[in-house]
Protein backbone atom coordinates (compact mmCIF):
# COMPACT_ATOMS: atom_id res chain seq x y z
CA UNK A 1 0.00 0.00 0.00
CA UNK A 2 1.36 3.72 -0.95
CA UNK A 3 0.83 6.38 1.25
CA UNK A 4 0.50 10.07 -0.22
CA UNK A 5 -0.04 13.29 1.63
CA UNK A 6 -2.73 14.44 -0.37
CA UNK A 7 -4.18 18.17 -0.17
CA UNK A 8 -2.70 18.36 3.69
CA UNK A 9 -4.17 15.08 4.68
CA UNK A 10 -2.06 11.42 5.31
CA UNK A 11 -4.19 9.14 3.17
CA UNK A 12 -3.61 5.45 2.25
CA UNK A 13 -3.71 3.82 -1.11
CA UNK A 14 -5.98 0.92 -2.40
CA UNK A 15 -5.42 1.08 -5.78
CA UNK A 16 -2.26 -1.34 -6.57
CA UNK A 17 1.13 0.78 -6.98
CA UNK A 18 1.62 0.79 -11.00
CA UNK A 19 -1.99 2.97 -11.02
CA UNK A 20 -1.20 6.19 -12.26
CA UNK A 21 -2.00 9.42 -9.63
CA UNK A 22 -4.26 10.51 -11.70
CA UNK A 23 -6.57 7.72 -11.36
CA UNK A 24 -6.20 7.53 -7.66
CA UNK A 25 -7.08 10.92 -7.37
CA UNK A 26 -10.30 10.78 -9.46
CA UNK A 27 -11.50 7.61 -8.63
CA UNK A 28 -10.16 6.48 -5.04
CA UNK A 29 -10.42 10.20 -3.85
CA UNK A 30 -13.01 11.74 -5.45
CA UNK A 31 -10.60 14.91 -6.75
CA UNK A 32 -11.81 15.64 -9.74
CA UNK A 33 -10.12 18.61 -10.51
CA UNK A 34 -6.90 16.93 -12.40
CA UNK A 35 -8.44 15.93 -15.88
CA UNK A 36 -7.95 13.50 -18.28
CA UNK A 37 -6.64 14.54 -21.60
CA UNK A 38 -3.83 12.42 -23.20
CA UNK A 39 -2.72 9.72 -20.72
CA UNK A 40 0.61 10.35 -22.18
CA UNK A 41 2.23 13.48 -20.77
CA UNK A 42 1.77 15.92 -23.66
CA UNK A 43 -0.94 17.94 -22.67
CA UNK A 44 -0.86 18.79 -19.35
CA UNK A 45 -4.98 18.08 -18.53
CA UNK A 46 -3.74 16.12 -15.46
CA UNK A 47 -0.80 18.31 -13.69
CA UNK A 48 -0.56 18.50 -9.94
CA UNK A 49 2.02 19.84 -7.79
CA UNK A 50 4.13 16.85 -5.82
CA UNK A 51 6.22 18.45 -3.33
CA UNK A 52 6.24 21.85 -4.90
CA UNK A 53 7.02 20.94 -8.38
CA UNK A 54 3.92 20.49 -11.30
CA UNK A 55 4.45 16.79 -12.76
CA UNK A 56 2.09 14.86 -14.94
CA UNK A 57 -0.26 13.02 -12.84
CA UNK A 58 -1.22 11.04 -15.85
CA UNK A 59 2.35 9.01 -16.26
CA UNK A 60 2.79 8.99 -12.38
CA UNK A 61 2.64 5.74 -11.02
CA UNK A 62 1.82 5.93 -7.22
CA UNK A 63 4.48 3.79 -6.74
CA UNK A 64 7.19 6.04 -6.99
CA UNK A 65 6.09 8.71 -4.62
CA UNK A 66 5.58 7.02 -1.78
CA UNK A 67 5.26 9.63 1.48
CA UNK A 68 5.33 12.65 -0.57
CA UNK A 69 2.90 15.57 -0.67
CA UNK A 70 1.06 16.14 -3.24
CA UNK A 71 -1.22 19.15 -3.92
CA UNK A 72 -4.53 19.37 -6.43
CA UNK A 73 -6.93 22.02 -7.38
CA UNK A 74 -9.02 21.23 -4.53
CA UNK A 75 -5.75 22.30 -2.39
CA UNK A 76 -5.51 25.54 -3.65
CA UNK A 77 -8.73 26.98 -2.59
CA UNK A 78 -12.45 26.06 -2.48
CA UNK A 79 -15.61 27.57 -3.89
CA UNK A 80 -16.46 28.98 -0.79
CA UNK A 81 -12.93 30.10 -0.28
CA UNK A 82 -11.07 30.62 -3.49
CA UNK A 83 -7.38 30.96 -3.57
CA UNK A 84 -5.76 33.97 -5.79
CA UNK A 85 -4.94 31.78 -8.40
CA UNK A 86 -8.53 30.69 -9.10
CA UNK A 87 -10.11 34.59 -8.04
CA UNK A 88 -7.35 35.54 -10.87
CA UNK A 89 -9.01 33.03 -13.49
CA UNK A 90 -13.03 33.91 -12.73
CA UNK A 91 -11.91 37.57 -12.81
CA UNK A 92 -10.22 37.26 -16.14
CA UNK A 93 -12.89 34.81 -17.46
CA UNK A 94 -9.62 32.57 -19.03
CA UNK A 95 -11.66 29.07 -19.25
CA UNK A 96 -13.52 28.37 -22.58
CA UNK A 97 -14.75 24.82 -21.97
CA UNK A 98 -12.50 24.86 -18.94
CA UNK A 99 -11.33 21.41 -19.71
CA UNK A 100 -6.78 22.75 -19.67
CA UNK A 101 -7.76 25.01 -16.66
CA UNK A 102 -6.76 22.83 -13.65
CA UNK A 103 -3.48 21.96 -15.09
CA UNK A 104 -2.36 25.74 -16.48
CA UNK A 105 -3.31 27.18 -12.66
CA UNK A 106 -1.53 24.08 -10.90
CA UNK A 107 1.58 24.43 -13.15
CA UNK A 108 1.62 28.96 -12.72
CA UNK A 109 0.90 28.21 -9.20
CA UNK A 110 3.88 25.86 -8.68
CA UNK A 111 6.08 28.48 -10.62
CA UNK A 112 4.49 31.56 -9.02
CA UNK A 113 5.05 29.90 -5.47
CA UNK A 114 9.02 29.71 -5.87
CA UNK A 115 9.10 33.01 -8.04
CA UNK A 116 5.97 35.39 -7.26
CA UNK A 117 8.40 38.01 -9.70
CA UNK A 118 8.00 35.49 -12.70
CA UNK A 119 8.62 37.39 -16.13
CA UNK A 120 5.94 37.04 -19.00
CA UNK A 121 8.50 35.41 -20.38
CA UNK A 122 9.22 32.42 -17.66
CA UNK A 123 5.73 31.99 -17.51
CA UNK A 124 5.25 31.35 -20.99
CA UNK A 125 8.17 29.10 -20.80
CA UNK A 126 6.88 27.26 -18.25
CA UNK A 127 2.94 26.60 -19.62
CA UNK A 128 4.74 25.48 -23.19
CA UNK A 129 3.82 21.81 -21.95
CA UNK A 130 0.08 22.92 -21.90
CA UNK A 131 -2.12 22.35 -24.65
CA UNK A 132 -5.43 24.24 -24.72
CA UNK A 133 -7.85 23.90 -27.91
CA UNK A 134 -10.43 27.02 -27.36
CA UNK A 135 -7.55 29.25 -27.18
CA UNK A 136 -7.46 31.04 -24.46
CA UNK A 137 -4.36 31.37 -24.28
CA UNK A 138 -4.19 35.31 -23.81
CA UNK A 139 -6.81 35.22 -21.06
CA UNK A 140 -4.65 32.76 -18.90
CA UNK A 141 -1.39 34.65 -19.27
CA UNK A 142 -3.59 37.22 -18.25
CA UNK A 143 -4.98 35.48 -15.28
CA UNK A 144 -1.58 34.32 -13.98
CA UNK A 145 -0.14 38.38 -14.19
CA UNK A 146 -3.16 39.20 -11.98
CA UNK A 147 -2.69 35.75 -9.59
CA UNK A 148 1.24 36.89 -9.24
CA UNK A 149 0.54 39.99 -8.29
CA UNK A 150 -2.09 38.78 -5.56
CA UNK A 151 0.41 36.18 -4.67
CA UNK A 152 3.73 38.47 -4.55
CA UNK A 153 4.62 38.99 -0.73
CA UNK A 154 2.86 42.49 0.64
CA UNK A 155 5.63 44.07 2.45
CA UNK A 156 7.92 44.36 -0.54
CA UNK A 157 5.03 46.03 -1.89
CA UNK A 158 4.30 48.10 0.86
CA UNK A 159 7.80 48.94 0.77
CA UNK A 160 8.14 50.15 -2.70
CA UNK A 161 5.12 52.18 -1.80
CA UNK A 162 6.30 54.14 0.73
CA UNK B 1 27.74 29.40 -25.35
CA UNK B 2 29.12 27.24 -22.16
CA UNK B 3 32.58 26.02 -22.69
CA UNK B 4 35.04 24.24 -20.67
CA UNK B 5 36.75 27.30 -20.18
CA UNK B 6 33.93 29.89 -19.43
CA UNK B 7 31.05 31.66 -21.18
CA UNK B 8 31.58 33.43 -24.71
CA UNK B 9 28.90 34.80 -25.86
CA UNK B 10 28.29 35.50 -29.56
CA UNK B 11 28.23 38.29 -31.01
CA UNK B 12 25.76 40.52 -33.46
CA UNK B 13 26.21 39.70 -37.03
CA UNK B 14 23.01 41.98 -38.69
CA UNK B 15 24.41 44.34 -40.60
CA UNK B 16 23.93 47.42 -37.99
CA UNK B 17 26.48 49.56 -38.58
CA UNK B 18 27.89 50.52 -35.05
CA UNK B 19 26.69 46.55 -33.26
CA UNK B 20 26.55 44.54 -35.81
CA UNK B 21 28.63 44.06 -38.91
CA UNK B 22 27.41 46.56 -40.87
CA UNK B 23 30.70 48.49 -41.79
CA UNK B 24 32.71 45.05 -42.56
CA UNK B 25 33.84 44.98 -46.14
CA UNK B 26 33.63 41.88 -47.80
CA UNK B 27 37.02 41.09 -47.30
CA UNK B 28 36.78 42.00 -43.65
CA UNK B 29 34.26 39.27 -43.14
CA UNK B 30 36.14 36.53 -45.31
CA UNK B 31 39.26 36.96 -42.85
CA UNK B 32 36.84 36.49 -39.89
CA UNK B 33 35.61 33.17 -41.37
CA UNK B 34 38.30 32.16 -42.20
CA UNK B 35 41.32 32.72 -40.37
CA UNK B 36 39.39 33.91 -36.94
CA UNK B 37 40.31 37.70 -36.90
CA UNK B 38 37.67 40.62 -36.77
CA UNK B 39 37.64 43.48 -38.72
CA UNK B 40 39.04 45.77 -36.06
CA UNK B 41 42.32 42.97 -36.18
CA UNK B 42 41.30 40.98 -32.79
CA UNK B 43 41.87 37.61 -32.33
CA UNK B 44 38.13 35.66 -32.23
CA UNK B 45 37.64 32.82 -29.67
CA UNK B 46 37.50 29.23 -31.27
CA UNK B 47 34.14 29.20 -30.19
CA UNK B 48 33.30 30.21 -33.71
CA UNK B 49 34.93 27.29 -35.48
CA UNK B 50 37.01 29.18 -37.92
CA UNK B 51 39.28 25.67 -38.03
CA UNK B 52 36.12 24.54 -40.07
CA UNK B 53 35.37 28.03 -41.79
CA UNK B 54 39.08 27.88 -43.31
CA UNK B 55 38.21 25.06 -45.75
CA UNK B 56 34.72 27.18 -47.12
CA UNK B 57 35.14 28.01 -50.92
CA UNK B 58 35.44 31.67 -51.80
CA UNK B 59 31.97 31.68 -53.51
CA UNK B 60 30.35 29.94 -50.51
CA UNK B 61 31.79 32.53 -48.35
CA UNK B 62 30.95 35.30 -50.69
CA UNK B 63 27.21 34.00 -50.76
CA UNK B 64 27.03 34.06 -46.65
CA UNK B 65 28.19 37.78 -46.62
CA UNK B 66 25.59 38.79 -49.41
CA UNK B 67 22.67 36.95 -47.12
CA UNK B 68 23.90 38.94 -43.98
CA UNK B 69 23.94 42.02 -45.40
CA UNK B 70 20.92 41.64 -47.11
CA UNK B 71 18.87 41.18 -43.24
CA UNK B 72 17.48 43.30 -41.08
CA UNK B 73 20.14 45.25 -38.48
CA UNK B 74 19.24 44.96 -35.11
CA UNK B 75 21.30 47.14 -32.71
CA UNK B 76 22.57 44.81 -29.47
CA UNK B 77 25.83 43.92 -28.27
CA UNK B 78 26.45 40.84 -27.06
CA UNK B 79 27.35 40.89 -23.21
CA UNK B 80 31.64 40.74 -22.16
CA UNK B 81 32.75 37.07 -22.56
CA UNK B 82 33.06 35.45 -19.13
CA UNK B 83 36.43 33.68 -19.27
CA UNK B 84 39.47 33.70 -16.47
CA UNK B 85 43.11 35.34 -17.12
CA UNK B 86 44.82 34.32 -19.25
CA UNK B 87 42.08 34.03 -21.84
CA UNK B 88 40.76 36.70 -21.59
CA UNK B 89 43.77 38.16 -23.01
CA UNK B 90 42.93 37.77 -27.03
CA UNK B 91 46.75 37.65 -27.91
CA UNK B 92 46.75 34.05 -26.44
CA UNK B 93 44.74 33.05 -29.20
CA UNK B 94 47.58 33.75 -31.44
CA UNK B 95 49.68 31.01 -29.82
CA UNK B 96 46.59 28.51 -30.39
CA UNK B 97 46.25 29.51 -33.62
CA UNK B 98 50.34 28.88 -34.48
CA UNK B 99 49.26 25.44 -32.17
CA UNK B 100 46.30 24.38 -33.87
CA UNK B 101 44.72 26.59 -36.83
CA UNK B 102 45.41 25.39 -40.09
CA UNK B 103 44.76 27.68 -42.67
CA UNK B 104 43.54 25.45 -46.20
CA UNK B 105 40.54 25.29 -48.79
CA UNK B 106 38.88 22.31 -49.03
CA UNK B 107 40.51 19.94 -51.72
CA UNK B 108 38.49 17.16 -53.06
CA UNK B 109 40.25 13.79 -53.22
CA UNK B 110 40.36 12.58 -56.50
CA UNK B 111 40.11 8.77 -55.50
CA UNK B 112 36.44 9.25 -54.21
CA UNK B 113 33.61 9.94 -56.25
CA UNK B 114 32.12 13.52 -56.32
CA UNK B 115 28.94 12.65 -53.76
CA UNK B 116 31.81 11.69 -51.20
CA UNK B 117 33.80 14.86 -51.61
CA UNK B 118 30.87 17.25 -51.55
CA UNK B 119 30.09 15.31 -48.32
CA UNK B 120 33.17 15.92 -46.71
CA UNK B 121 33.45 19.88 -47.60
CA UNK B 122 30.00 20.46 -46.24
CA UNK B 123 30.71 18.06 -43.05
CA UNK B 124 34.40 19.69 -42.32
CA UNK B 125 33.53 23.24 -43.40
CA UNK B 126 30.35 25.13 -42.61
CA UNK B 127 28.76 22.26 -41.26
CA UNK B 128 31.61 21.94 -38.46
CA UNK B 129 30.30 18.66 -37.35
CA UNK B 130 33.37 17.37 -35.65
CA UNK B 131 33.01 20.77 -33.53
CA UNK B 132 30.91 18.55 -31.21
CA UNK B 133 31.69 15.45 -32.46
CA UNK B 134 35.46 14.73 -32.14
CA UNK B 135 36.88 15.22 -28.64
CA UNK B 136 39.19 18.18 -27.58
CA UNK B 137 42.57 18.36 -26.08
CA UNK B 138 43.17 20.67 -22.73
CA UNK B 139 43.40 23.47 -24.85
CA UNK B 140 40.19 23.12 -26.26
CA UNK B 141 41.54 21.99 -29.81
CA UNK B 142 39.60 18.89 -31.84
CA UNK B 143 42.03 16.16 -31.62
CA UNK B 144 42.14 15.52 -35.92
CA UNK B 145 44.05 11.92 -34.70
CA UNK B 146 39.95 10.98 -33.21
CA UNK B 147 38.26 12.79 -35.30
CA UNK B 148 34.18 12.11 -35.09
CA UNK B 149 35.78 9.90 -32.24
CA UNK B 150 32.62 11.49 -29.77
CA UNK B 151 32.62 14.45 -28.32
CA UNK B 152 30.48 17.41 -26.03
CA UNK B 153 28.28 20.22 -26.54
CA UNK B 154 27.16 22.04 -24.00
CA UNK B 155 25.81 19.39 -21.19
CA UNK B 156 25.35 16.75 -24.00
CA UNK B 157 27.63 14.23 -25.36
CA UNK B 158 28.00 13.98 -28.95
CA UNK B 159 28.15 10.47 -30.09
CA UNK B 160 30.56 8.96 -32.38
CA UNK B 161 30.11 9.25 -35.81
CA UNK B 162 30.24 6.45 -38.81
CA UNK B 163 31.38 3.02 -37.81
CA UNK B 164 32.38 3.75 -34.55
CA UNK B 165 28.87 4.84 -33.52
CA UNK B 166 27.83 2.85 -30.53
CA UNK B 167 24.46 2.28 -32.22
CA UNK B 168 22.82 -0.97 -31.94
CA UNK B 169 22.10 -0.86 -35.50
CA UNK B 170 24.64 0.36 -37.45
CA UNK B 171 23.88 3.57 -39.49
CA UNK B 172 23.18 3.47 -43.34
CA UNK B 173 23.10 6.66 -45.72
CA UNK B 174 19.45 6.55 -45.93
CA UNK B 175 19.00 6.40 -42.30
CA UNK B 176 21.33 8.87 -40.72
CA UNK B 177 20.08 11.57 -43.99
CA UNK B 178 16.40 10.89 -43.06
CA UNK B 179 17.26 11.87 -39.34
CA UNK B 180 19.29 14.75 -39.94
CA UNK B 181 16.59 15.86 -42.07
CA UNK B 182 14.20 15.00 -40.08
CA UNK B 183 15.44 15.24 -35.85
CA UNK B 184 14.46 11.54 -35.77
CA UNK B 185 14.76 7.89 -36.68
CA UNK B 186 12.66 4.57 -35.85
CA UNK B 187 16.14 2.96 -35.17
CA UNK B 188 18.20 5.59 -33.70
CA UNK B 189 15.87 7.52 -31.68
CA UNK B 190 15.73 11.37 -31.46
CA UNK B 191 18.26 14.31 -31.87
CA UNK B 192 18.32 16.02 -28.84
CA UNK B 193 20.19 19.65 -27.26
CA UNK B 194 22.16 20.84 -29.61
CA UNK B 195 21.59 18.54 -32.21
CA UNK B 196 17.75 19.31 -32.16
CA UNK B 197 18.63 22.49 -33.36
CA UNK B 198 21.26 21.45 -36.12
CA UNK B 199 18.56 19.19 -37.79
CA UNK B 200 15.87 21.76 -37.61
CA UNK B 201 18.52 24.26 -39.64
CA UNK B 202 18.95 21.07 -41.97
CA UNK B 203 15.78 20.38 -42.51
CA UNK B 204 15.77 23.46 -45.08
CA UNK B 205 19.01 22.52 -47.04
CA UNK B 206 18.69 20.98 -49.87
CA UNK B 207 18.08 17.24 -49.37
CA UNK B 208 20.94 16.11 -51.88
CA UNK B 209 23.47 18.12 -50.12
CA UNK B 210 22.01 16.65 -46.67
CA UNK B 211 22.16 13.27 -48.57
CA UNK B 212 26.26 14.10 -49.53
CA UNK B 213 26.93 14.55 -45.87
CA UNK B 214 25.39 11.18 -44.91
CA UNK B 215 26.88 9.30 -47.43
CA UNK B 216 30.43 10.87 -46.53
CA UNK B 217 29.71 10.39 -42.43
CA UNK B 218 28.68 6.85 -42.64
CA UNK B 219 31.80 5.94 -44.55
CA UNK B 220 33.82 7.40 -41.53
CA UNK B 221 35.44 5.24 -38.32
CA UNK B 222 37.07 1.52 -37.88
CA UNK B 223 34.81 -0.59 -37.69
CA UNK B 224 32.08 -2.72 -39.18
CA UNK B 225 29.27 -0.72 -36.75
CA UNK B 226 27.37 -2.91 -34.91
CA UNK B 227 24.18 -4.77 -35.81
CA UNK B 228 23.34 -6.76 -32.82
CA UNK B 229 19.78 -6.44 -32.84
CA UNK B 230 16.32 -7.18 -34.30
CA UNK B 231 15.41 -4.47 -36.50
CA UNK B 232 11.61 -5.30 -36.35
CA UNK B 233 9.49 -6.64 -33.91
CA UNK B 234 6.95 -9.22 -34.97
CA UNK B 235 3.25 -8.71 -34.68
CA UNK B 236 1.30 -6.13 -33.20
CA UNK B 237 2.01 -4.57 -29.67
CA UNK B 238 3.25 -7.08 -27.19
CA UNK B 239 1.47 -5.17 -24.59
CA UNK B 240 -2.06 -4.72 -24.64
CA UNK B 241 -3.41 -1.45 -25.35
CA UNK B 242 -5.75 0.66 -23.63
CA UNK B 243 -7.84 3.25 -25.59
CA UNK B 244 -5.12 3.18 -28.73
CA UNK B 245 -2.66 4.80 -26.42
CA UNK B 246 -1.00 3.31 -22.96
CA UNK B 247 0.10 -0.44 -22.75
CA UNK B 248 -0.87 -2.23 -19.44
CA UNK B 249 1.92 -2.25 -17.43
CA UNK B 250 3.51 -5.28 -17.40
CA UNK B 251 4.25 -7.50 -14.45
CA UNK B 252 6.44 -5.59 -11.79
CA UNK B 253 9.57 -7.19 -11.36
CA UNK B 254 11.04 -6.77 -8.02
CA UNK B 255 14.22 -5.36 -8.47
CA UNK B 256 13.58 -1.50 -7.89
CA UNK B 257 14.84 -0.30 -11.48
CA UNK B 258 12.67 -2.53 -13.33
CA UNK B 259 9.58 -1.81 -11.27
CA UNK B 260 10.41 1.77 -11.95
CA UNK B 261 10.49 1.01 -15.67
CA UNK B 262 7.29 -1.19 -15.74
CA UNK B 263 5.54 1.29 -13.99
CA UNK B 264 6.59 4.57 -15.35
CA UNK B 265 8.32 4.03 -18.87
CA UNK B 266 6.65 0.83 -20.84
CA UNK B 267 3.43 1.66 -20.69
CA UNK B 268 5.15 4.10 -23.82
CA UNK B 269 8.26 2.39 -24.42
CA UNK B 270 7.05 -1.27 -24.97
CA UNK B 271 3.52 -0.01 -26.75
CA UNK B 272 5.54 -0.78 -29.90
CA UNK B 273 3.43 2.45 -31.19
CA UNK B 274 5.82 3.55 -34.05
CA UNK B 275 8.12 6.92 -34.21
CA UNK B 276 7.09 9.71 -33.85
CA UNK B 277 4.19 9.24 -31.67
CA UNK B 278 5.11 6.23 -29.50
CA UNK B 279 8.68 5.88 -27.78
CA UNK B 280 11.55 5.11 -28.77
CA UNK B 281 12.98 1.59 -28.46
CA UNK B 282 15.74 1.09 -25.69
CA UNK B 283 16.95 -1.82 -26.91
CA UNK B 284 18.16 0.44 -29.59
CA UNK B 285 19.41 3.47 -27.56
CA UNK B 286 22.31 4.76 -28.30
CA UNK B 287 22.04 6.65 -24.95
CA UNK B 288 22.00 3.27 -23.07
CA UNK B 289 25.07 1.85 -24.56
CA UNK B 290 27.04 5.10 -23.95
CA UNK B 291 30.74 5.01 -22.23
CA UNK B 292 28.91 8.00 -20.53
CA UNK B 293 25.48 8.25 -18.87
CA UNK B 294 24.97 12.07 -19.87
CA UNK B 295 22.52 11.76 -22.17
CA UNK B 296 20.65 9.30 -20.71
CA UNK B 297 19.87 11.24 -17.38
CA UNK B 298 19.67 14.39 -19.50
CA UNK B 299 16.72 12.57 -21.27
CA UNK B 300 15.00 11.50 -17.86
CA UNK B 301 15.25 14.12 -15.69
CA UNK B 302 14.25 16.93 -18.63
CA UNK B 303 12.50 14.70 -21.38
CA UNK B 304 12.41 16.00 -24.79
CA UNK B 305 10.45 18.91 -25.30
CA UNK B 306 8.52 19.60 -28.71
CA UNK B 307 10.75 21.29 -31.22
CA UNK B 308 8.99 24.54 -32.54
CA UNK B 309 7.71 24.90 -35.80
CA UNK B 310 9.22 21.25 -37.26
CA UNK B 311 6.71 18.58 -38.59
CA UNK B 312 5.67 15.73 -36.00
CA UNK B 313 8.68 15.03 -33.77
CA UNK B 314 8.62 12.05 -30.78
CA UNK B 315 8.67 13.92 -27.30
CA UNK B 316 9.16 12.71 -23.86
CA UNK B 317 7.69 14.61 -20.79
CA UNK B 318 10.58 14.96 -17.77
CA UNK B 319 10.94 12.70 -14.92
CA UNK B 320 13.10 14.84 -13.06
CA UNK B 321 10.50 16.17 -10.42
CA UNK B 322 8.89 13.20 -10.55
CA UNK B 323 12.06 10.37 -9.69
CA UNK B 324 14.81 11.39 -6.97
CA UNK B 325 17.93 10.88 -7.39
CA UNK B 326 17.81 7.34 -6.06
CA UNK B 327 14.80 6.15 -8.32
CA UNK B 328 17.11 7.61 -11.26
CA UNK B 329 20.07 5.94 -10.41
CA UNK B 330 17.79 2.50 -9.90
CA UNK B 331 16.43 2.87 -13.25
CA UNK B 332 19.54 3.67 -15.15
CA UNK B 333 21.07 0.74 -13.90
CA UNK B 334 18.09 -1.79 -14.85
CA UNK B 335 18.23 -0.01 -18.47
CA UNK B 336 21.92 -0.49 -18.81
CA UNK B 337 21.70 -3.97 -17.50
CA UNK B 338 19.02 -5.57 -19.60
CA UNK B 339 20.16 -3.59 -22.82
CA UNK B 340 23.50 -2.97 -22.71
CA UNK B 341 24.55 -5.72 -20.83
CA UNK B 342 27.00 -3.69 -18.75
CA UNK B 343 27.21 -2.42 -14.90
CA UNK B 344 26.13 1.25 -14.04
CA UNK B 345 28.11 3.90 -14.70
CA UNK B 346 30.82 5.21 -12.67
CA UNK B 347 30.16 9.03 -11.51
CA UNK B 348 26.42 8.32 -12.32
CA UNK B 349 25.31 10.79 -9.31
CA UNK B 350 27.54 13.52 -10.41
CA UNK B 351 25.76 13.35 -14.01
CA UNK B 352 22.05 13.54 -12.22
CA UNK B 353 23.30 16.81 -10.00
CA UNK B 354 24.59 18.46 -13.62
CA UNK B 355 21.32 17.59 -15.45
CA UNK B 356 19.10 18.66 -12.73
CA UNK B 357 21.47 21.96 -12.28
CA UNK B 358 21.70 22.65 -16.15
CA UNK B 359 17.67 23.35 -16.44
S1 LIG C 1 -3.50 13.75 -19.47
FE1 LIG C 1 -1.62 13.93 -18.50
S2 LIG C 1 -0.52 15.18 -19.83
FE2 LIG C 1 -2.34 14.83 -20.95
S1 LIG D 1 -10.37 26.28 -22.19
FE1 LIG D 1 -10.96 24.63 -23.40
S2 LIG D 1 -9.09 23.57 -23.64
FE2 LIG D 1 -8.48 25.35 -22.68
Amino acid sequence: MTTLIVNGERRSIEASPDTPLLYVLRDELGLNGAKYGCGLGQCGACTVIVDGKAVFSCVTPVMVLEGRTVTTLEGIGSQDALGPMQRAFITEQAAQCGYCISGMMMRAHALLSRDPHATDESIRAELQPHLCRCGTHMRILRAIRRAAEEMRPKTADARTER
Amino acid sequence: MPTPFGTIYSTNITPDPETGIGRWSEQAFIRALRSGVDREGRHLYPAFPYDHFTRVSDDDAKALYAFFMSIDPVKSSAPPNELPFPLNVRLTLAGWKLLFLRQARFVADPSKDERWNRGKYLVEGLGHCGACHSPRNLLGAEKTSAGFAGGEAEGWRAYALGRSSRSPVAWDEAALADYLARGWHALHGTAQGPMANVANNLSQVDPADVRAMAHYLVSLGKGEGRNDVERTRSGPGRLPQAGGAQAATPSIPSEPGGAIYATVCASCHDADRPLPLGGSRLDLSTAVMDEVPTNLVNLVVRGIPAASGASARPIMPGFGDVLDDRQISDLANYLRTRFAGKRQWDGFAKAVAKARGGR
